[in-house]
């Protein structure tokens, strides 16, 4: 190790920069890492310009970075995930352009196709799901159990700052230095410092291990805020379906979360202090690390997934205009799951060379999973079953996921038998399976969750014609993009290949890098469907708050909700509790008396830990020992500093209450009520005329 | 909730003379301990790899030639008689004793934690001398992962105690302040168990299977 | 006041008792290794399970988890880790000590 005789600047000097290779070599290898970098520092350059020409700091400051209210924290989550998620997708079609003009190397040398696979899983499960997934779970839960916030404020702010700034790590590692080549799930020895002594793999284990105590810190907060913080009469089986799967999410978080923690700075130990734990010498073992990785991977996939299932589950309750059909088999089908899938972790490496009878005890584990999920399945069609369906753009994700994902899972099945995973494992047939399950399950669950709550939280809707073509963009996208690639995979054509020879492949190739070019146009799609509606938002707006006539308690408050969300916190007496109001006609009741709100005060807290953790890992990443010192000192400063803090918390008054609920009732009042036929109309104002036969 | 209001505190109980503390610090509280059953994950991963470890001494030195039982012992005592003054002093502050005694049971639990850290790291280092560096071997990076992730959760402990106190000081005995040294305490007798293991597994396991 | 003098006075009694036990079985586990050596199995069991036993002193005595409605809900979330816990373990162990096995690993 030359890790201790570095300088001031570690091991960073102007090599590291991209611009350095295109001087020396002009190709189009380098031209393409140029454009990203590119990319990342005019689209830094942009966002500060704008921000200051537009006069927003202040703004922004207030608003947002400081803000400990659950919903801002939320939607700062989503829009961070969107982020991620366009260089996510332009790696994606980058990736299969790549292979479409193979046979052959393409126009990308290896260690850049590596460089691409290995950040684009990375960013689309850590950066984009998991911080999607969560900030829908951030702005729904309270609003849902009838709470004015999470447990902690401050401890999700916390987790926010430290998500982002793992995910800066991503974007910095474009400009400076190299990322990981060795895939997502970074697998030593090949990833260990005797192969890989640059940089690379030092980007992944920080932004890993920061970004993993965020989550974990997520995961205990939203545990206790559904355990705890329920309205009174919110029993657990009145507990709305999607906050069931985020408690089951949760509790997947807080206990598979850490077998990552400890791979990734065991990685770092034997990377940075010549320990032996995965090294090929002096007893280290390599197999420890595949065991723990998945340990944590495969409860990380239904941590992902379950929110989504509660997404349709509400989305199909609503838009059938009918109760969840079983309800308690649902419940009872999301614990089953989340138990199961920290009994399987083993299927992601059957041909690692332990017994048959290992596999077969793990395969069977495996495949039982389809049942409570087959469960759900129907449980989700019977409630379409002779419902009054609206093809909403919610409902259409929903009946895309439900055919397209029960395709992904059947593979699933297939790849489950062990015999069967020895012929294809390694191939894109695996590639096609799991974004077969990620891309309808856990990405249209969101865009559903996203379509569905959009007026929720800002108080308009979303265009409905540009959600329709997104949703045709993505399904079709999605279907030429990753179907060939199960004909492909069984053809034998292995994963992650920058390069291939075999003639067969072809068509197979080019058909999906159209795909990818369809899932590029659904990206742009999205953000036109947004630029759209907020263009016209003076149509489409809903005060009263429920344009859907939906059925759980975040509809019966005001779109956008204000900063304590109840002004009275509701009592709750049914599972459907707002549509059992409506049905029995005090939807919106007046309330005789008003009381004091205390909230969480705004505190920077959380951004100081952002920017600090950021520092920090740059200096671990580029060995600025005095740097990361000092870093580590002020993170634990700020945290004793901020902990002397006791003036956390405000008082909203009665009479500012009153006001601001007396006013929206008024809006209430005047609002008339529109039926389902005319639910896309600009005379929709967020008052539902109640489809009482429906109901029933 | 439907739980009665006392008694109902998870772990450690206010007592009716903490009313307000006592609301608000039994979400803390559960929160708390889910934290804690987190990082017995992480404990209990350590505790797996160094069983899968055991045998991959690669030719260094082993758990006979590097483990001295003696000094272990000494430090299982200490953790452990600092576990029940970390408890006298939760409860001094509990039943508002005379603030000395508040003052003792604290400075005698944060002595006790610095012995101990003390004695371990001498015996890394007596093992150190012996070739017993994690840069060794297989079996001796599991240990050093383990051991003194152990070790830096009672350092972290310490200073803990250490902000506590000057807060009980700063801010006098505020319901926030009794409900953070709760946590602490419960923290500490986290550390007890896992130190429990870490002698059973680690150290007569290591010597009987090792 | 008389009444929280008693309560205090059962609490102590409590941390003392518990105090006690644990002391009393790490006595115990030292003086087994000390006279009978820590070569065989069926001592290592010995030892073991009196350290399971100092386990479930502490939880009880000193974190308090026992079958009081109270403190039922610590006790779910003690036996749910514990039972992920022990999948974890014992499932790391079962697969790598096969792999160790079938891959002739440590046999130089």
């Amino acid at each position: 190790m030359t890790s201790t005789d570095s300088g001031f600047f570690g091991r960073l000097n102007w090599d590291a920069f991209p611009i350095a290779g295109l001087i020396q070599n002009p190709n189009t290898n380098e031209i393409v890492a140029n454009a990203a970098a590119g990319i990342v520092i005019v689209g830094v350059v942009a966002v500060l310009g704008l921000l200051t020409w537009f006069r927003l700091w202040g703004p922004l400051w207030r608003d947002w970075l400081t803000s400990a209210d659950h919903k801002k924290i939320g939607i700062m989550y989503i829009v961070f995930a969107i982020v991620m998620l366009a260089r996510g997708v332009l790696e994606g079609v980058v990736m299969r352009a790549q292979q479409a003009a193979g046979p052959g190397d393409g126009f990308l040398e290896a260690e850049h196709f590596a460089e691409l696979f290995s950040t684009h899983g990375t960013i689309m499960i850590f950066f984009v799901a998991v911080p999607f997934v969560f900030g829908v779970a951030n702005f729904l839960v309270p609003l849902m159990i009838g709470a004015r916030d999470v447990a902690f404020p401050v401890m999700n702010q916390i987790s926010l700052g430290l998500t982002v700034s793992a995910g800066m790590m991503l974007m910095v590692s474009l400009v400076v230095g190299e990322f990981s080549t060795g895939g997502w799930t970074a697998y030593p020895p090949y990833t260990g410092a005797a192969f890989n002594p640059g940089v690379g793999p030092d980007y992944w284990i920080w932004a890993i291990v920061v970004s993993g105590i965020g989550t974990t810190l997520t995961g205990i907060n939203f545990a206790v805020t559904i355990y705890k913080l329920r309205a009174p009469g919110m029993k657990f089986m009145r507990l709305p379906m999607y906050c069931w799967t985020i408690i089951c999410s949760s509790i997947l978080i807080i206990f598979a979360m850490p077998p990552l923690g400890v791979a990734a700075l065991l990685l770092a130990a034997d990377r940075y202090l010549d320990f032996h734990f995965f090294t090929n010498d002096l007893g280290g073992n390599m197999m420890n690390y595949a065991n723990l990785f998945w340990l944590f991977g495969h409860p990380e996939v239904y941590l992902l997934v379950l929110p989504a299932y509660g997404i349709y589950s509400e989305v199909f309750a609503t838009f059938s205009a009918k109760r969840l059909y079983g309800y308690n088999s649902l419940v009872i089908a999301t614990m089953s799951i989340a138990v199961l899938s920290f009994t399987v972790w083993l299927h992601h490496f059957f041909t690692m060379g332990q017994s048959a009878l290992i596999n077969a005890v793990f395969g069977i584990a495996t495949m039982l999973i389809a049942i409570p999920t087959g469960v759900k399945v129907y449980d989700w069609m019977a409630t379409l079953w002779r419902g009054r369906i609206r093809f909403s753009v919610p409902m259409l994700y929903g009946l895309a996921f439900l055919m397209l994902f029960v395709i992904g899972g059947l593979s699933g099945v297939i790849l489950a038998n062990p015999t069967v995973d020895y012929q294809v494992h390694n191939t894109l047939f695996l590639v096609a399976h799991f974004h077969n399950v990620l891309l309808p399950g856990v990405l249209f669950g969101l865009l559903a969750g996203y379509n569905y709550w959009f007026p929720k939280a800002f108080g308009f809707r979303l265009n409905e014609f540009w959600g329709r073509v997104t949703v045709v963009l993505w399904t079709v996208g999605f279907m030429l993009t990753f179907l060939p690639l199960y004909f492909v995979g069984l053809m034998g054509m292995p994963r992650r290949s920058y390069s291939w020879e075999d003639p067969s492949f072809h068509p197979y190739m080019i058909v999906a890098v159209l795909g990818a070019l369809v899932i590029l146009a659904a990206l742009l799609s999205v953000l036109v469907q947004l630029w759209v509606s907020i263009r016209d938002r003076e149509k489409t707006r809903v005060p009263v708050g429920d344009p859907w006539d939906a059925r759980t308690l975040e509809w019966s408050i005001p779109a956008p909700p204000p900063p304590y969300n109840f002004a009275i916190i509701p009592n709750v007496t049914d599972r459907d509790n707002f549509a059992a109001a409506k049905e029995r006609g005090d939807a919106y009741p007046t309330p005789d008396e008003y009381e004091d709100i205390v909230m969480p005060r705004n505190t920077s807290i959380g951004f100081i830990l952002c920017v600090v953790s950021g520092i920090w890992m740059f200096a671990l990443v580029w060995w600025i020992w005095w740097l990361a010192a000092l870093m580590t000192v002020l993170i634990i400063l700020s945290i004793i500093v901020w902990s002397f803090d006791t003036e956390t918390e405000e008082v909203i008054t009665a009479e500012q209450v009153r006001k601001d609920h007396e006013a929206w009732l008024a809006i209430v009042h005047s609002a008339a009520a529109v039926d389902r036929d005319h639910e896309t109309a600009p005379e929709n104002r967020g008052l539902a005329r109640p489809d009482l036969e429906a109901v029933t | 909730m439907r739980r009665a209001p006392s008694h109902s505190y998870p772990g450690l109980n206010l007592g009716e003379d903490h009313a307000s503390a006592h609301k608000s610090s039994e979400v803390v509280t559960f929160g708390f301990w889910v934290f804690l059953m987190s990082d017995l994950v992480y404990f209990g991963l350590m505790f797996a790899i160094y069983i899968t470890m055991i045998d991959a001494q690669a030719g260094g030195p082993g758990p006979h030639e590097l483990f001295d039982l003696k000094s272990i012992f000494a430090q299982t005592l200490i953790l452990l008689t600092s576990s029940l003054t970390v408890g006298l002093a939760m409860l001094a502050l509990k039943y508002n004793l005379p603030r000395a005694r508040i003052v003792l049971w604290f400075g005698v639990t944060l002595v006790l934690g610095i012995s101990f850290l003390v004695l371990e790291i001498r015996d890394f280092m007596a093992m150190a001398e012996q070739g017993g560096i994690p840069q060794r071997s297989g079996f001796l990076s599991a240990f050093y992962g383990l051991v003194p992730l152990h070790g830096l959760h009672v350092a972290a402990g310490c200073l803990w105690l250490i902000v506590l106190g000057i807060q009980l000081r700063v801010m006098g005995m505020t319901d926030l302040v009794i409900s953070r040294v709760m946590r602490l305490a419960l923290f500490w007798h986290f550390l007890d168990l896992i130190w429990i293991g870490i002698i059973t597994i680690v150290y007569f396991g290591g010597l009987t299977y090792g | 006041m008389d009444k929280r003098t008693e309560m205090h006075r059962r609490e102590r009694r409590r941390y003392v008792i518990g105090y006690g036990g644990s002391l009393l079985l790490t006595l115990a586990v030292f003086a087994i290794a000390y006279y009978f050596g820590i070569e065989t199995k069926g001592v290592y069991l010995t030892i073991g399970l009196l350290g399971l036993a100092q386990l479930i002193v502490q939880l009880v005595y000193f974190l308090h988890i026992d079958r009081r409605r109270s403190s039922r809900e610590d006790l779910d979330l003690v036996l749910f880790s514990t039972m992920v816990l022990l999948i974890i373990i014992l499932g790391t162990v079962w697969i790598l000590g096969n792999l160790a096995i079938r891959m002739h690993m440590h046999v130089m």
